[in-house]
């Protein structure tokens, strides 16, 4: 066993995180110094806390220092178990808090909406707990990019304590893994808290997709979870986007294909440009084969948060491609994408003529639903359905649009 | 120690101050005093230069005949914020002629101000009657003054020196122009700050008024914000502010996305409530929530074709477009934030620079602040009976002044958008640790986890009922954010030491402040 370890951060502009150093001596009990910033009113709340990690850990000889910004209890306990487990790597067991299930959500739905997707990074829990109220569609814990290589221990149990303990409100709870198999280890972490969504970054073959499928499973039954975890593969490679379509349909729990640039263009030895020319043809690739496999394309994220004109030009040009969604790196970024996937007015209109018509061949029990003597195909009627659907839950259009319609 | 009496408002509070007798708290609008207002002395201009040439050498000059002694109360306004380089100029010097016992007496203290906790434990400053923020917060709240801080609101300080509980003798007004004779304005010269509203009460009723300028035009200085005709020196000086720190070049609104959404939420509440029509009035800080508020409100009106007759500031950038965009006829302008602030109160007849006798002053024929629509507000803590605290944080120091935050509370509708939490900070607490207004005068708590409107407001709920936005109420979003933080969280412990006094707008005592147990 090493001698002494830490995990977390700490410091002036370090919010609601915590630093745990762990060193071992060889007698004298525990020797815990706490310095915190909410001392007053929980300091003795988290000094009970790490005792009672410690107890668990069995540990019982140790100087401990925690240096406290504000951290919630569900970070404190991630910490002080990344920290023990970097001590004794050998340790497994999990140092988890009771949940709070007043906000327990439902399983996800295979179609629901995913026109944005909020990236969190995994190992800073101050952007988490607030999340939720800017009500994206989904957030993404992720593990990958902004997670430094060293801290992807630390981070896996932060993110799954985070899972595990944080509202995000009406919002599809994704995590993008490492890719495997690293990915492994954050699956095996993440699984039993339930996330609804895995995202698997720089896909390039369906074997990716149904080895994580499998292990998904396998970690399932070992503790004794169940519903569906759905996947979301990125494509961000040439590679990947050749076999878009294979990935696609790769396993009946993928919902989405993503795309990621940054890579994909620095792989196909291009410059990233804001027009994207470089990035049409992939683009294109991915939405045809998510259509054809009859899962979402989404779309990838606009970097710059200042420009939200930028992003909405981008939102309704993915859009006008054949994208339902798009990744988002700010909060702000959330309204702007959710405005610009909206269906316009037109579009409107012409969905409320084919759901009535719909409406009414069903009603007079008519195998096929037209307007005048045009036929409507069912794909036709189920995308109408769908805006009217956006067109209402956006206000854009009242419930009782159909009153309106036959009144005017 | 000084006896204690529970006020109407349940709180244990000093009946001296001191030295001086103090009125416990009565409830809002029960105390009414009589008698009559205080005088400053009687001037012959038979005494003064006839051609109105008042400048004197220095400000230690100035001060030497002025009569500064042991004792005295000495004033100073705050209109340079974080900038100010007179106060410490005036202690140095008071420590210099071997002064002691003073009474400082600003209408707010900045982080500037740090350099004269030398002087507190030197003793040439006996307490300071102003707020205590930062450093001097923190020196307060460990019981190391010497005397009783006594906590006012912008109008509470004029009602107390007009009421003559606190009586200046030497007043120093830090002018950005001023001419010979006195007169002297904020919005021209180096260090120009926009308005002087400030220091008219210390004008007024100081033994002795001293106006110390960077910028010394012949007469007359207009507009003369400051009269010279209540003036007796004027001193000129290289520097007497840091224009950097006095107003910021432009003030920016806040990045955070929650407080963002906290001040679109605000801004909807107001909407929904049928608060925005043509006519109405709002303020608006300079905070960063404010502020947002404020262009989110902008927005609303602008897509409703509604006009505001005024806004009370805090002005900005934000507020001047709006004045020059005609979404309102004035801002009437208590004190000015940045550059375009400063320039628009200059060129802009309807930028109209007030004062806290006109606006805020609870001893007077009324005010403005019961005339405002919406206000906005902030604070470091609401209980459920929506009392809220200003002045301490959670953990029991006092960090923050009142500023006009009592005197708003008197608005038709005010709002507090908070975040529900900071950190691991409850912001809805059972008790607040420091009572600085009632919550019968509080009407809204606008936070990101639920909009609380206060039972007192049928209207308000009644109104908002079918809005759409996620109306609940204190009790709920306390145990939500409870349930997060991990339960309820400890009181702050204090010693029995009062370490300063709240005063209500009325000069009664709200409630008081006592030393903080340290932490173990």
């Amino acid at each position: 066993m090493d001698k002494s370890a830490s995990a977390g951060r700490a410091g002036k502009d370090i919010r609601s995180d915590c630093r745990i150093e762990i060193a071992i001596r060889e007698g004298g009990g525990i020797d815990l110094q706490v310095k915190s910033k909410v001392d007053v009113l929980y300091g003795a709340d988290i000094r009970a806390l790490i005792l009672e990690g410690l107890a668990f850990y069995e540990i019982a000889n140790a100087t401990v220092v925690v240096d406290d910004s504000g951290a919630l209890p569900y970070t404190i306990a991630a910490r002080l178990e990344a920290a023990v487990k970097r001590l004794a790597p050998s340790v497994q067991k999990a140092f988890l808090l009771p949940a709070d299930r007043t906000w327990d959500r439902p399983p996800s739905a295979r179609d629901r909406l995913r026109r944005s997707r909020l990236y969190l990074p995994g190992n800073d829990p101050k952007l988490a707990i607030n999340a939720g109220i800017h009500r994206p569609d989904g957030v993404i814990l992720d593990l990958e990019d902004s997670v430094a290589p060293a801290e992807k221990d630390a981070a896996r149990i932060l993110v799954r304590n985070t899972l595990r303990h944080v509202d995000f409100g009406d919002a599809e709870r994704m995590v993008r893994i490492n890719q495997l198999p690293a990915g492994y280890d954050d699956l095996s972490e993440v699984i039993p808290e339930r996330p609804d969504v895995i995202l698997l970054p720089k896909c390039e073959s369906a074997r990716q997709v149904q080895d994580v499928d499998e292990a998904i499973a396998g970690i399932q039954r070992t503790c004794g979870v169940d519903g569906p975890v759905y996947l979301m593969p990125i494509i961000e490679s040439a590679m990947g986007a050749l076999k878009a379509w294979e990935i696609a349909v790769a396993s009946p729990n993928v919902v989405a294909l993503a795309v990621g640039l940054e890579d994909y263009t620095a792989d196909i030895g291009a410059e990233r440009t804001k027009e994207g020319r470089e990035s049409f043809w992939m683009r294109g690739m991915v939405v045809n084969a998510a259509r054809a496999a009859g899962v979402q394309p989404i779309d990838t994220v606009f970097s710059d948060v200042d420009d939200l004109e930028g992003l909405r030009a981008s939102a309704r040009e993915a859009r006008a491609l054949g994208f339902d969604g798009k990744g988002c790196i700010h909060p702000r970024q959330i309204a702007v994408v959710h405005e610009a996937f909206l269906p316009d007015e037109r579009e409107i209109e012409r969905a409320k003529k084919i759901v009535l018509a719909f409406e009414e061949a069903e009603r007079k029990g008519l195998g096929v639903v037209a307007i005048g003597s045009k036929m409507i195909d069912a794909p036709v009627v189920k995308r109408a359905l769908r805006t009217i659907g956006l067109a209402c839950s956006a206000g854009l259009i009242p419930e009782t649009w159909r009153e309106e319609q036959s009144n005017g | 120690m000084a006896e204690l009496q529970r006020n109407a408002a349940g709180r244990l509070v000093v009946t001296e101050i001191n030295g001086e007798p103090a009125v416990p708290y009565m409830g809002v609008g029960a105390y009414k005093p009589r008698g009559r207002k205080a005088a400053p002395p009687i001037a012959r201009c038979a005494d003064y230069p006839a051609d109105g040439n008042k400048v004197v050498p220095d400000l230690k000059e100035a001060l030497v005949r002025a009569g500064l002694r042991d004792g005295m109360t000495i004033s100073t306004h705050h209109h340079f914020r974080d900038g100010d380089l007179i106060a410490n100029r005036i202690f140095e010097i008071a420590a210099e002629l071997g002064v002691k016992d003073l009474r400082w007496f600003p209408s707010a203290a900045f982080p500037c101000h740090a350099p004269l906790i030398a002087h507190l434990d030197s003793g040439v400053i006996h307490h300071i009657e102003g707020s205590l923020n930062g450093p001097l917060g923190d020196y307060a709240s460990s019981g190391k003054m010497r005397g009783m801080g006594v906590l006012r609101s912008h109008g509470g300080r004029y009602q107390a020196v007009q009421d003559g509980e606190v009586h200046i003798d030497i007043a120093v007004i830090a002018a950005p122009t001023a001419d010979p004779f006195g007169n002297a304005n904020g919005v021209e010269g180096p260090s120009a700050c926009g308005g002087l509203g400030f220091a008219l009460a210390d004008s007024q009723y100081a033994d002795t008024v001293i106006v110390v300028t960077d910028h010394l035009v012949p007469f007359p200085c207009v507009p003369w914000q400051i009269q010279g005709n209540l003036v007796d020196m004027v001193v000129v000086m290289d520097r007497i502010g840091e224009p950097s720190k006095i107003v910021s070049g432009t003030t920016n609104i806040t990045r955070s996305p929650d407080r963002l959404y906290i001040a679109e939420l605000t801004a909807k509440f107001v909407d929904a409530a049928g608060l925005v029509r043509d006519g109405f009035s709002f303020q608006a800080g300079s905070g960063g929530t404010s502020l947002a508020f404020a262009i989110y409100l902008r927005e609303i009106m602008k897509r409703k074709n509604v006009h505001a007759r005024f806004v009370r500031g805090g002005s900005t950038r934000y507020l001047v477009q709006m004045l020059e965009e005609g979404l309102t006829d004035y801002i009437l302008d208590g004190q000015t934030f940045d550059l375009e602030g400063v320039r628009s109160m200059r060129e802009n007849p309807r930028h109209v620079h007030t004062n806290p006798f006109v606006s805020y002053n609870y001893h007077g024929k009324g005010n403005v602040a019961s005339m405002v629509d919406i206000v906005v507000l902030g604070a470091t803590e609401v209980d459920l009976a929506f009392n809220a605290n200003v002045v301490t944080h959670s953990d029991g120091r006092l960090m923050h002044g009142i500023g006009g935050w009592q005197n708003c509370l008197f608005s038709r509708c005010t709002i507090l958008p908070l975040p529900s939490f900071r950190d691991r900070i409850p912001v809805i607490v059972d008790e607040v640790t420091t009572l600085c207004g009632p919550g019968e005068l509080i009407d809204v708590v606008v936070t990101e986890r639920g909009i609380a409107i206060n039972p007192r407001r049928q209207d308000l709920i009644d109104a908002t009922r079918d809005s759409g936005l996620s109306i609940t109420t204190i009790e709920e979003i306390q145990s939500r954010v409870e349930r997060i933080c991990g339960g309820k969280p400890a009181k702050p412990r204090f010693t029995d030491n009062v370490i300063a006094a709240v005063k209500w707008v009325d000069g009664t005592v709200i409630d008081v402040v006592r030393q903080v147990v340290p932490a173990p």
